[in-house]
């Protein structure tokens, strides 16, 4: 069962300074799945992805990814990741394709891309809908397309995790919706996907399963339980309130 | 034969097929001074010099690129500055144990020594900080000239052709040196470009996708201190970090892609370079401050093409989103496509 884990956290610590930022984290994260990790600001949630993707090492517990300890995992293909750039002001010129091109470098290392690799990065952006976009400037697109160029890259890479660190920040909320659709048929595709939100209703909406972090884990479930606890009003002391309000 | 006469012969003799390839430049050049009549090109320092410029040109914003959307335009003149101390070292052991080695040389040991502890500095601290950038700038600076005022008595040289940079005295040692320096740059980012691009413009995810980001951040500051020493000779120490900067933030205002804002900068920065020679030869000014003015008059050119571009491309936008939303491809139906017009 172990084995086929994409995520498998087993009483995870990990604090930047002697405060530990998370501890007795365990959770299982299996293929194929949609899981969405809610938690107030400060409550951990990126540090937990980064424990997750081997990009720090857990103080005490055991942090394993594709059943491999998490930091000597070296298949980044197998990985993609979207981070808050459309709040990021970059004013760095690069086209969509040029992004959307990184994600075949972990497969050419220090050659060129094949053509086969081209294809793949023109499918990755047709899946997307950006083709027409291909050539523009990233900076000129708005939030919503920029982060589907970011998707785009994660698929043209091939990876079957695709780690989302509150990419919807910045976005207007119409493209959040069809930014969330497109996560829901990535998903339908067999892509396994961690999201890190901060808008819930975003999360209620879309995920299958929800983890609720503060430090700890307080939830972690189906969608439905989830609305239907208290963890989130422990979770989130008095700032539940902003069940619903998203960005 | 003396000990540094021979360690001198040796890096000749490692040299001598780029001293022949100066001699075929200079042959060169001098067939086209006569047959254009450019007064210039009559000289053989000012061959090396042009050579040693058009090189310039090329891996000053090829480095200065990678620096400058990584928002580390200062580092390359903290890394001059540091450059400078490499020199002062090398005047200070010929002078004192007459070491006949070139100042260039010590000058590109001291400031690979100097990007490294910036990096480490930054590795530790998680951040560039420009703090710890001002702090090795002045500590090589200051060791620069307190290295040279002790030592004055034993200089032959004025230190005004490192500070300021100076193209009748680029010798054929140095300028050799030089093509080395080219070449080792040119090299290493023809390898690695992928990997370099990936780190400046997305450091998280290049990690995810099992990029060692320290090293590559490493590789990065050890070319830009090549790059910095290379630029020197004609530059000098006080404006060589200009060529990384200037001609790369001029390119980032008209360009659209990566690759074209490379390549327009390395056309930028040979403008600037061949125009500030040819008229500071005119004018009998100091190269290095022409060069610069240069780019910077083409920089100021860029950013009016760019608003230009910028406002013909602002008309052109809502055509573009229109055809996004009636050709929307994906797999997954249309309304994905048809979403978010700017």
């Amino acid at each position: 069962m172990t084995d086929d884990a994409v995520v498998d956290l087993a009483d995870v610590a990990f604090g930047y300074t002697a405060t530990p930022v998370v501890e007795e984290i365990s959770l299982r994260v299996e293929s194929g799945e949609y899981v969405a990790i809610v938690g107030p600001n400060g409550s951990g949630k990126s540090t937990l992805m980064k424990l997750m993707l081997g990009l720090l090492r857990p103080d005490s517990g055991t942090a394993r990814l594709f059943a491999e300890p998490a930091h000597e995992f070296d298949e980044g293909s197998r990985l993609g990741y979207v981070a808050q750039h459309a709040s990021a002001s970059k004013e760095m010129p690069i086209t969509v394709r040029e992004v959307v091109k990184m994600g075949r470098f972990p497969h050419v290392g220090f050659g060129r891309l094949s053509e086969s690799d081209w294809e793949r990065v023109d499918e990755a952006l047709d899946t997307v809908g950006m083709t027409a976009f291909a050539n523009r400037r990233v900076t000129q697109l708005s939030g919503g397309q920029r982060q589907r160029a970011f998707i785009a890259r994660a698929l043209a890479s091939e990876a079957d995790l695709l780690v989302l660190d509150e990419p919807t920040v910045g976005v207007d909320a119409e493209s959040v919706d069809a930014f969330y659709e497109l996560l829901n048929s990535l998903n339908e595709q067999g892509i396994t996907v961690l999201l890190i939100e901060h808008d819930l209703s975003a999360v209620t909406n879309h995920a299958e399963r929800v983890i609720c972090l503060n430090k700890q884990i307080y939830f972690d479930g189906p969608t439905d339980e989830f609305v239907d606890s208290d963890a989130l009003a422990r979770a989130f002391g008095t700032a539940a309130g902003i069940v619903g309000g998203g960005r | 034969m003396t000990a540094p006469a021979l360690q001198a012969s040796a890096l000749d003799a490692l040299l001598s097929p780029l001293y022949w390839f100066l001699e075929l430049w200079s042959a060169l050049l001098s067939w086209v001074g006569e047959a254009t009549g450019l007064g210039l090109l009559q000289y053989g320092f000012m061959h090396r010099a042009i050579l040693v410029g058009l090189c310039v040109g090329i891996i000053a914003p090829l480095i200065g690129t990678f620096l400058v959307h990584r928002q580390l335009a200062l580092i390359g003149d903290a890394l001059a500055h540091t450059a400078f101390a490499g020199v002062a070292v090398g005047l200070f052991l010929n002078a004192v144990v007459d070491l006949g080695v070139s100042p260039y040389l010590t000058a590109v040991v001291v400031a690979m020594i100097a990007a490294l502890l910036i990096e480490l500095i930054s590795e530790t601290t998680d951040a560039y900080n420009d703090v710890s950038m001002a702090i090795v700038l002045s500590t090589g600076f200051a060791l620069g000239t307190t290295l040279i005022s002790i030592n004055a008595g034993g200089l032959t040289v004025s230190v005004d052709q490192y500070l300021f940079g100076n193209l009748s005295t680029v010798t054929t040692q140095s300028a050799a040196i030089l093509l080395v320096l080219f070449a080792v740059v040119v090299g290493v980012v023809a390898v690695t470009r992928n990997q370099l691009l990936y780190v400046t413009f997305d450091e998280t995810a290049a990690e995810v996708s099992g990029l060692s980001v320290s090293w590559y951040n490493r590789i990065m500051v050890m070319l830009t201190a090549l790059v910095v020493v290379g630029a020197m000779q004609i530059m000098g120490v006080i404006l060589v970090a200009a060529m990384l900067v200037v001609p790369v933030a001029g390119a980032a205002q008209v360009s659209r892609s990566f690759t074209e804002s490379l390549l327009v900068s390395v056309v930028l920065a040979e403008l600037a370079v061949l125009l500030g020679i040819a008229i500071s030869y005119y004018a009998g000014a100091t190269a290095g401050g022409v060069v610069v003015l240069v780019a910077v008059g083409i920089y100021a050119l860029a950013v009016v093409a760019g608003k230009i571009q910028t406002a013909v491309g602002e008309e052109a936008t809502p055509e573009m989103g229109s055809i996004d939303a009636g050709e929307g491809r994906s797999p997954s139906g249309g309304q994905i496509a048809s979403d978010d017009a700017d």
